[in-house]
């Protein structure tokens, strides 16, 4: 029943009920040092993925913020805007596209109507 | 030292008067350093705007019209001196002295002192009603005289004539012009315009008389005064203004035999000097080939020819063109040329349709290849085409009537592209096509950066629309285009997508993305539609398909800070609150601990809510009976007012009520960007109501109405759009205004900078709000009124919706707060804590979330 620290499962956050179309969720867990650690969830129907998992911290803002960013796409890549000063951070590699920053990106998936993060 | 030495080496220019042209001449002269200048002006006042004098009967005050300040002549390094008349010039020493005994060295001289109004030396003429319309103080004699007068008389009908008998008329007296000669303007209009101009003065409610010479004035029976006119009839009158040409103040350069003209005026030659090598005259009081120019520009280019000269440079004086295009009262009037076809063998060719009030003339050569002048009464919308063909020598089309002509099928427009780099395009400042390309080259992204640059357009304003086709076009062909996508998901601009939305009737964001956009949409083109969808159907903002398409301020109905926390700012209309109201806002920033300042815009805001503490914080406010203050939406934010007439000793109307009623009327309306107001009770204008979205100042009359004012990043004063309102007409225009703007403004576009680029500028707003000119001023009403019926408070709606409320929890999965929301205290309030006053936090699962964790894991297995 119990995992060890390096060893990923897929631990479930939500129903997918919960999830907002076109916009973002936050769960908060742990990481192996016991730390709190926040994942902001977005749910793009319209969009390849449709669910995408991303750190909630904004590395340019220093705030847990993400999640309430708007989102979109720039050139085709699914996005989500910085609500405080608006660069695009990549949902599918974390990267941003204005700035040398990224952020991490979480394996996730739906699996009988439950939102399930790879953590 | 070494400085020191380098300021005594310097030339000493000494500048006689402080006129618009002396300005210009310290303006162009202070841009080389070599050079001391120090500028003698006998007026209490530096440089001010005499053009838009009469609008100072219009509510603009002296600081208004003032070009320049001593802080900004101190910037320049320029030394003044006000009250300073000068009385003695020494040619030979170099030494002018003034009233006072004051001596200034010159290396060179410039005499730019202007001229004075003639008053024709009529027997009786010189009682104390009997005035003239040059400089503010003037005016100020005017207006005192007013006070006390009931009938007003403007003897000279010219172009300054008709501009003090508006001023006259706009003081409320009855108004009569009287002119000498059989018509109006006879300078700049030939006999058929004047006909029909005189008409229209009339039509306005001003008696004008023509043919008329003044024997003598005596007292009058009913009024003050009378006229007693050579063919036997008489006029009374309480006030008479004099406005019967200029003469050049030319006595300095009298006494001090310097060469003066037969007629008088200081005789310069190409250069701007006048008889004595180191003395130049400029202005209104140089003579020039025979010749006063008595427009201001002329005078700026001798400002800028004896700059040149003084600097070493070559330059040359070779006269000025006379066209002009201005409205008087509301009548547009344009001259170009030879108005009166006097250049031999000319031809004509004259278009009058006496229902509408247009006149158009035009004088060709004779074989109708070149266009040598224009007369235009009624409609000047050919002026700037007309004014190219002749300043640039453009062959004329095969039909020149076809110019002139209404509906003309093929009418011969004249692209910009048509004009070569030295046409001008702004004669008040002397701006080329040439110049207006090379800013655009230094980096001006649009109209309104050419503008400051340039300072095209910002003097009597009558080229705007033409600097703004210059300047579109050389953005087009550039590639740089005047484009006008929002973003890469949709090819529209805001007004377009506006447009789309209504004739379509979209309602959300998904149809308009799926009807006229491409891919998923972004942070830039969904606020946008968000804005649009709110001002066309004024759905509640978070119904769910408008949710995704706001920001986070408008989302969580609060301003986000740096650190994740949002500001809580209701509303207080006017900034009047009880102070019952006032002690929940103190008992609700106590209980939360949030951080408390008095704004700006006359509200309370309070600082450090978490996200999760946005609905209980506002529960408490709702049901004390506070709104939402809007502070997070490009929407209507404040409506800042002094008390007014009910406590203030020198308030005219009640300004409170009125600040009151206008933002309970415009709360909540979306717009391109916010909008604040401005209602001052008097004309100390206590509310800076100038430096507002809207400006609304009393007068003893009713309200003046200022549109496009802006503090902050660029400062910028609002334009007086509309005088002496009743209540009534004035929430009317405004609602049309701000739905005009609401429907054409771009995106995060303020007033001021949509007034700037707004094609045909404040004229052109005036016609659409006031004449109806677009015939759209029923729909704008309609539409405001739909929103104002349809307000609801945001946070009273979302705090009666549980499905709205959860979004106000942070985490989906746990009830805790986000452990990185710190405070430190400083001065007894919370402020967010820096990086380095942080404390780690250590994960402590809930109970919820080991639930979950273990549910994940029986999963895996």
């Amino acid at each position: 029943m119990t995992t060890t620290n390096t060893e990923k499962t897929w631990r479930t956050i939500c129903d997918s009920s919960d999830l907002v179309k076109d916009s973002g969720i936050c769960a908060l867990l742990a990481n192996e040092a016991g730390n709190e650690e926040q994942i902001a969830i977005f749910h793009l129907p319209n969009s390849e993925d449709k669910i995408y998992a991303v750190g909630n911290y904004d590395p340019i803002g220093k705030a847990n913020v993400l999640y309430r960013g708007i989102v979109g796409c720039i050139a085709d890549e699914p996005v989500v805007a910085s609500p405080l000063y608006k660069q695009h951070f990549s949902l599918k590699t974390g990267r941003c596209l204005q700035e040398e920053q990224s952020i991490s990106v979480y394996p996730i998936r739906i699996e009988n109507e439950q939102v399930q993060v790879l953590y | 030292m070494k400085t020191d030495k380098q300021l005594l080496s310097k030339a000493k220019i000494v500048v006689v008067g402080n006129g618009m042209v002396g300005h210009h001449f310290v303006e162009e002269m202070a841009k080389n350093s070599d050079y001391q200048i120090t500028v003698l002006s006998a007026e209490s006042r530096l440089a001010y705007d005499r053009v838009y004098l009469s609008s100072y009967f219009a509510g603009k005050t002296a600081d208004d019209l003032a070009l320049t300040t001593p802080e900004h002549y101190d910037e320049l390094g320029v030394t003044f001196k006000t009250n300073a008349k000068v009385t003695n010039i020494d040619k030979s020493a170099k030494v002018v002295t003034t009233e006072s005994g004051d001596c200034f060295e010159y290396d060179k001289l410039i005499l730019a002192t202007g001229s004075y109004p003639f008053v024709p030396p009529i027997p009786g003429g010189d009682v104390e009603h009997s005035l003239v319309y040059r400089t503010i103080d003037d005016l100020e004699a005017i207006q005192a005289s007013a006070d006390v007068s009931k009938v007003g008389v403007v003897i000279g009908g010219g172009l300054l004539g008709l501009e003090a008998a508006k001023a006259v008329k706009e003081l409320g007296l009855e108004t009569h012009v009287v002119e000498f000669a059989p018509q109006l303007m006879g300078v700049q209009v030939d006999g058929g315009g004047g006909r029909l101009l005189k008409t229209k003065i009339e039509e306005l409610g001003v008696q004008v008389h023509t043919s008329k010479a003044t024997n003598e004035i005596v007292a009058g029976d009913k009024h003050r005064y009378k006229l007693c006119f050579s063919d036997g009839t008489e006029l009374e009158t309480d006030l008479i203004l004099f406005s019967a040409g200029i003469r050049p103040y030319d006595n300095l350069a009298r006494e001090f035999d310097l060469e003066i003209g037969q007629r008088g005026g200081i005789v310069i030659d190409n250069q701007c000097k006048t008889s004595d090598a180191d003395i130049y005259a400029i202005g209104e009081c140089a003579l020039w080939n025979n010749f006063i120019y008595g427009l201001v520009a002329p005078g700026y280019s001798m400002a800028k020819v004896a700059v040149k000269d003084i600097c070493g440079e070559e330059a040359e004086f070779t006269g000025a063109d006379m066209s002009t295009k201005l409205k008087l009262m509301g009548v547009e009037v344009g001259s170009i040329g030879d108005a009166h076809a006097k250049t031999e063998g000319s031809l004509t060719y004259t278009y009058e349709n006496q229902p509408e009030g247009v006149y158009k003339k035009i004088v060709v050569s004779s074989d109708k290849k070149a266009l040598l002048g224009a007369v235009l009464i009624g409609d000047t919308s050919e002026y700037d085409t007309l004014l190219q063909y002749m300043l640039n020598a453009i062959e004329l089309p095969e039909s020149p009537e076809g110019l002139i002509l209404p509906m003309a099928a093929d009418k011969p427009t004249l692209g910009v592209d048509a004009l070569p780099d030295t046409a001008t395009i702004c004669s008040c400042h002397n701006v080329t096509k040439g110049d207006i390309i090379a800013a655009i080259d230094c980096g001006a992204v649009d109209v309104g950066q050419v503008k400051s640059g340039t300072k095209a357009g910002s003097g009597c304003g009558g080229c705007a629309a033409l600097v703004k086709s210059v300047a579109d076009n050389e953005f087009e062909k550039r590639g740089v285009e005047v484009k006008k996508d929002i973003c890469e998901h949709f090819a529209y601009s805001r007004k377009e997508l506006f447009d789309i939305v209504s004739v379509e009737k979209i309602k959300t964001f998904d149809e308009l993305l799926s009807s006229h956009g491409r891919g998923l949409g972004c942070e830039i083109c969904k606020p946008v539609a968000g804005s649009v969808l709110a001002s066309v159907w004024n759905d509640y903002i978070l119904k769910k398909p408008h949710l995704s398409l706001q920001d986070t301020n408008d989302t969580y109905l609060g301003n986000m800070q740096k650190d994740g926390t949002y500001s809580v700012v209701p509303r207080i209309a006017g900034g009047e609150i009880t102070p019952d109201k006032l002690i929940v806002l103190g008992q609700v920033a106590k209980k939360y601990n949030l951080y408390t300042k008095i704004t700006g815009g006359a509200r309370v805001d309070l600082f450090g809510a978490r996200v999760e503490q946005l609905p209980p914080i506002w529960k408490e406010l709702v049901d004390a009976g506070f709104e939402t203050g809007h502070a997070y939406g490009k929407s209507l934010r404040t409506v800042k007012s002094c008390v007014g007439s009910t406590w203030c000793r020198y308030g005219v109307q009640d300004s409170m009520s009125m600040a009151i009623d206008l933002e309970n009327r415009y709360k909540g309306l979306r717009a391109p960007h916010k909008i604040k107001f401005g209602v001052s009770g008097c004309t100390r204008e206590c509310a800076e109501a100038q430096g507002k979205d809207i400006g609304i100042i009393a007068t003893e009359n009713g309200w003046n109405l200022f549109v496009g004012g802006n503090g902050g990043m660029k400062p910028r004063h609002g334009d007086l759009f509309a005088t002496d309102l009743d209540d009534e007409t004035l929430v009317k225009y405004v609602d049309r205004i701000l739905m005009f703007y609401v429907q054409t403004g771009d995106r995060l576009q303020r007033t001021s900078v949509w007034m700037d680029n707004l094609e045909g500028g404040l004229t052109y707003l005036q016609d659409v709000i006031m004449k109806d000119s677009l015939g759209i001023t029923d729909a704008l009403e309609e539409q405001m009124a739909a929103i104002v019926g349809s307000y609801q408070c945001e946070w009273k709606t979302t705090l009666e919706d549980p499905e709205a409320l959860k979004r106000f929890q942070p985490f989906v999965n746990s009830d805790k707060s986000d452990s990185n929301i710190q405070f430190v205290t400083e001065r007894e309030q919370i402020r967010p804590a820096r990086g380095e006053e942080k404390i780690a936090v250590t994960f402590i699962p809930s109970v919820e979330n080991d639930a979950t964790e273990k549910e994940a894991v029986a999963e895996e297995v």
